[in-house]
């Protein structure tokens, strides 16, 4: 045998390789299955295997003798390097990697490999106490970070004269092995393990020690392997000055521990392997299983967490609150950004509290940190609050019970205090159905898509529990609904906010009930024309209902029925005329020349304004333009479309149908020139409205009563002014007609308030009749939407007509001075 | 997808504004201060309803020859503001709502946080990956 000449590293590695060989303890390592293994660990050619056998002089012997053995290792070594296996290269070769054994037949015996050559450079880095942390739990691969200290790799190949400050420490158990064997040079990592088991030293040492010696042949031999019993036993617990955290880190489960450990003891570890192959075999179990997934947590590591987590909540299902998470991990050190970035990792259900898992989680990230890995960006799955702990639940029964259910940490809120956190996880899903409404709303100002809306308010609207599903916020919709509301009461539709404010006591009333009008109405709208008798009936339920803040039955009812598709234009109408009006003159049998008229009548223009009201307005606009008594006549003549839905007008029209009376002999006579006379005359220009609405009013009560009244008011004066107007009203159709809907509108509403208490009640009214008068209402406010576009267009029309009239004089101005 | 995204506190001090690097960030800063007037005008213009009624989206506060800024502010006076390029026109009202809501949501869990402290700069990657999902993907 050449002499073989190694140094302190491979001295001791090989022997503790020897050792590790030498089951027998022979001191002589047949060609034994450990050796085979091991040559085999060594992920070399098997002919260079045999012919490094052959080199060692191991087939000449037959067995490998310590010293072949030694050969064979270093062999292995120069192979492994890349260097063609010489004899003369054993010595010669300086600087040579030990040689790695990969993949072995455990793995742990590989990591432990690694762990050999990361305690190699464990060695180099005489760490600081903090900074020693035992690596996380399955750490052990051998192509994973090392521990914290060490930062070089686990390849780290470079033969390490460790000359760490380890402190020297006499192996009293352990019978030196080698006894090269030189205690200052164990390495750091015993110290960082003893630390480690500062918490249990007694207890776990001979578990470790017996682990260590399963796994000591891999270790690094300046790991002085003899010395790590020694070193156990002797090393004292970490200054207890340190915080908490690093004691934290004592109590790092011994299984990253137990591959570092030397066998401290080979006699003892024959005797112990046994009892402790059965520990180890969990712990490499658990390290196998580490070994894919860094991120786990062990045993120790869990009960310290828990340990730590009842010192801040005892109870265990309980919840941290994040300002004593807060406390809790700034003593660690990090920097607030980190832990920042820590908490949104662990927080899983985002409720700002920490649960028993997410407290593990953000304990073991912090010591993952603290030991140098890098957050993740995501929390990796082990750390994940899981319904059941791959540990051993004896003491995490509570996770299940607060994280429960795995996948759905959602569910967890509820269990947690209605924090602000919750709140505000609620508040966005609250705005977001508000802003779903709102998009509704938005995007229901077509009328077709009014009913959808009107549907969708329901559920969406939390005031549709209350009685009146009314919107608060106004929009096109509601302002729509509002609308017909108001052209029911035969306010302008145009401008439903004017009857609001016209009639500050109408407001509540309006407000609560112009979704149910309007539901009422649409669903009148809806059904079609047929239930054109039902609808008077109808409008004097609504119109109670107005009457009577808080109808929550009548609401009720209104709000469950959808209101129906809005009313399409008649076919036969080309200007859309109410069909409420066909309907109601036709059902009413009233004067051909009404319903002929009215039916020519473009859509219904709000009544007349009373004229207390509206007399000024009237007077003003009408002295404007030539077309007022086509606007009078306009208004007149919608006004008994409007009338079909106030039923109220009943009595109004009683008031004024003795007045009427007056007026219709002057109706007749009404040019285009004169009726701005007559209508600038309020009296007058409300009486004639009052008789057609009257007139209409009785085509909604469909009563005998009213059509008398109507009669004996001015059964003539109704329907000559009709034509007359209806005649004025197609020559002039700029006359707006919002200022006129706008007293109108008032008007209607006093007429209603007027009449309101002089109408039955009937609160029985079937929900049909009432879904009929809605749909009337509906149509009649779509046909005076059309009617106020149309009119709109004109104006635009004859604007631009006058300017360009205007511009024209300019030019001829000139002209006329020359 | 946006130009640029900022957060400004209720002192009217940005809490975290991002814009994409390849054009003169300069310019979005200021488009974005500038956008805090209309915004303060959209808040106290709402005076009759307060509080709750107020709508949180504030829609598009103005456009300019390049692009749109939209607002967006909380109950607690925290404005969000998007700045769209004006060439990217398929993107819906909704959408931007949808976007503003995901801001929200995602500032809400940095103020959760207990290691943030209310008027520090966002320093969240959660946040800052969500304002990346939401910024033109550019760069």
């Amino acid at each position: 045998m050449e002499s073989l000449t190694l140094t302190d590293i491979e001295q001791k590695y090989y022997s503790d390789l020897f050792v590790y060989c030498d089951t027998d303890n022979t001191k002589k390592v047949a060609s034994n299955g450990r050796v085979l293994d091991l040559f085999r660990a060594a992920q070399l050619p098997s002919e260079v295997v045999l012919q490094i056998t052959e080199l060692c002089g191991a087939t000449r012997l037959g067995h490998f003798g310590r010293s072949q053995f030694y050969i064979a290792l270093k062999l292995i070594a120069i192979a492994q390097s890349g260097l063609p296996l010489r004899v003369e290269s054993l010595n010669s070769v300086k600087d040579l990697p030990l040689p790695r054994f990969v993949v072995g037949k455990n793995e742990a015996e590989a990591r432990h490999a690694a762990l050999y050559q990361d305690t190699d450079s464990q060695g180099l880095y005489p760490a600081s106490a903090t900074a020693v942390i035992p690596r996380p739990p399955g750490r052990g691969h051998q192509n994973k970070k090392g521990p914290p200290t060490s930062t070089a790799h686990p390849v780290h190949e470079v033969i390490q004269p460790l000359a760490p400050s380890i402190e020297p420490q006499p192996e009293p158990t352990s019978p030196v092995v080698s006894p090269h064997q030189s205690p200052p040079t164990s390495p750091h990592s015993w110290r960082k393990h003893k630390r480690q088991h500062s918490g249990g030293n007694a207890d776990r040492q001979p578990v470790v020690a017996a682990t260590g010696a399963v796994w000591t042949q891999f270790r690094d031999p300046q790991a002085a392997p003899v010395s790590g019993d020694g070193m156990w036993s002797s090393h004292s617990p970490p200054p207890p000055s340190q915080e908490s955290w690093v004691s934290f880190t004592a109590d790092t489960p011994p299984s990253s521990a137990i591959p570092a450990m030397h066998p401290s003891s080979v006699q003892e570890s024959t005797t112990i392997r046994t009892v402790a192959s059965a520990a180890t075999t969990n712990e490499i179990q658990r390290q196998s299983s580490g070994y894919d997934d860094p991120w786990k947590i062990t045993d120790e590591q869990r009960q310290y967490y828990i340990n730590q987590f009842k010192t801040i909540q005892p109870d265990l299902t309980g919840f941290i609150p994040g300002s004593a998470a807060k406390e809790f991990f700034t003593k660690s050190k990090l920097p607030i950004l980190e832990l920042s970035h820590i908490w949104e990792l662990s927080d899983f259900d985002k409720d700002g509290a920490l649960t028993l898992d997410e407290f593990c989680a953000a304990f073991h990230l912090v010591v993952a940190r603290k030991n140098g890995y890098d957050l993740p960006e995501k929390l990796p799955e082990s750390l994940m609050p899981k319904l059941i702990d791959l540990d051993d639940s004896a003491e995490v029964p509570e996770p299940t019970a607060d994280v429960g259910y795995s996948g759905s940490p959602v569910e967890v809120t509820p269990n947690k205090s209605p924090s602000m956190p919750s709140l505000n996880q609620a508040w966005p899903e609250m705005n977001q159905s508000n802003e779903q409404w709102e998009t509704f709303s938005e995007r229901s100002s077509s009328s077709q898509t009014l009913t959808q809306f009107d549907s969708n308010i329901a559920p969406a609207d939390p005031d549709t529990a209350i009685v009146h599903p009314v919107p608060i916020r106004m929009t096109p919709s509601k302002i729509h609904m509002q609308e017909m509301e108001l052209k029911r009461t035969g306010s302008d539709h145009n401008h439903p906010t004017s009857p609001l404010m016209a009639k500050p006591p109408e407001m509540p009333e309006e407000t609560k009930l112009p979704a149910s009008m309007k539901f009422v109405a649409a669903n009148t709208v809806g059904d079609g024309y047929s239930s054109s008798d039902s609808f008077t009936s109808d409008q004097e339920p609504i119109t109670r209902q107005r009457s009577q803040s808080g109808t929550s039955p009548e609401a009720l009812k209104v709000v469950a029925a959808p209101p129906p598709p809005p009313p399409r234009p008649h076919p036969s109408h080309s200007r859309s005329s109410s069909l409420d009006m066909n309907r109601t003159f036709a059902a009413t049998s009233a004067p051909g020349q009404p319903q002929s008229s009215t039916i020519a009548y473009p859509p219904a223009v709000p009544p007349r304004p009373l004229p207390t009201q509206t007399s000024l307005p009237h007077s003003g606009h009408r002295s404007e333009a030539e077309g007022a008594p086509g606007g009078g006549a306009v208004l007149t003549a919608t006004s008994p479309q409007q009338i079909p839905q106030q039923p109220n007008f009943a009595d109004f029209s009683q008031f004024q149908a003795f007045a009427a009376s007056e007026q219709p002999s002057s109706l007749p006579e009404v040019d285009i020139h004169s009726e701005p006379g007559q209508t600038e005359k309020p009296s007058e220009g409300a009486g004639p409205l009052r008789t057609v609405k009257s007139d209409g009013q009785a085509d909604e009560r469909a009563s005998a009563t009213v059509n008398s009244a109507k009669g004996s008011s001015g059964p003539i004066a109704p329907p000559p002014p009709k034509p007359v107007r209806r005649r004025l009203k197609s020559e002039d159709e700029l006359r707006p007609e919002d200022e006129q809907h706008g007293p109108q509108k008032s008007n209607v509403i006093a007429a209603v308030l007027a009449t309101q208490p002089s109408i039955p009640r009937s609160v029985g009214k079937d929900k049909k009749a009432i879904q009929a008068s809605i749909r009337r209402n509906k149509e009649t406010n779509t046909v005076l939407a059309r009617l106020n576009s149309e009119l709109q267009q004109q104006l635009k029309d004859l604007l631009e007509e006058r300017i360009s009239l205007e511009v024209q004089l300019e030019q001829l101005r000139p002209f006329s001075h020359l | 997808m946006a130009v640029c995204i900022a957060v400004i506190a209720k002192e009217n001090y940005p809490l975290y504004i991002r814009s994409v690097p390849t054009q003169n960030e300069l310019k979005f800063h200021y488009t974005v201060h500038t956008s805090l007037d209309v915004v303060e005008e959209k808040i106290s213009a709402v005076g009759k309803s307060l509080g709750d009624q107020r709508e949180l989206y504030l829609g598009l506060l103005y456009p300019t020859e390049d692009y749109k800024v939209y607002g967006y502010v909380t109950n607690s006076k925290v404005k969000f503001v998007i700045v769209v390029d004006s060439s990217n026109t398929s993107l819906r009202d909704n959408e931007i709502r949808s976007m503003f809501r995901k801001l929200h949501n995602s500032f809400t869990d940095v103020m959760c946080n207990p290691f943030h402290n209310p008027g520090d700069t966002i320093q969240s990657k959660a946040f800052d990956g969500i304002v990346s999902g939401m910024m033109v993907q550019t760069g």
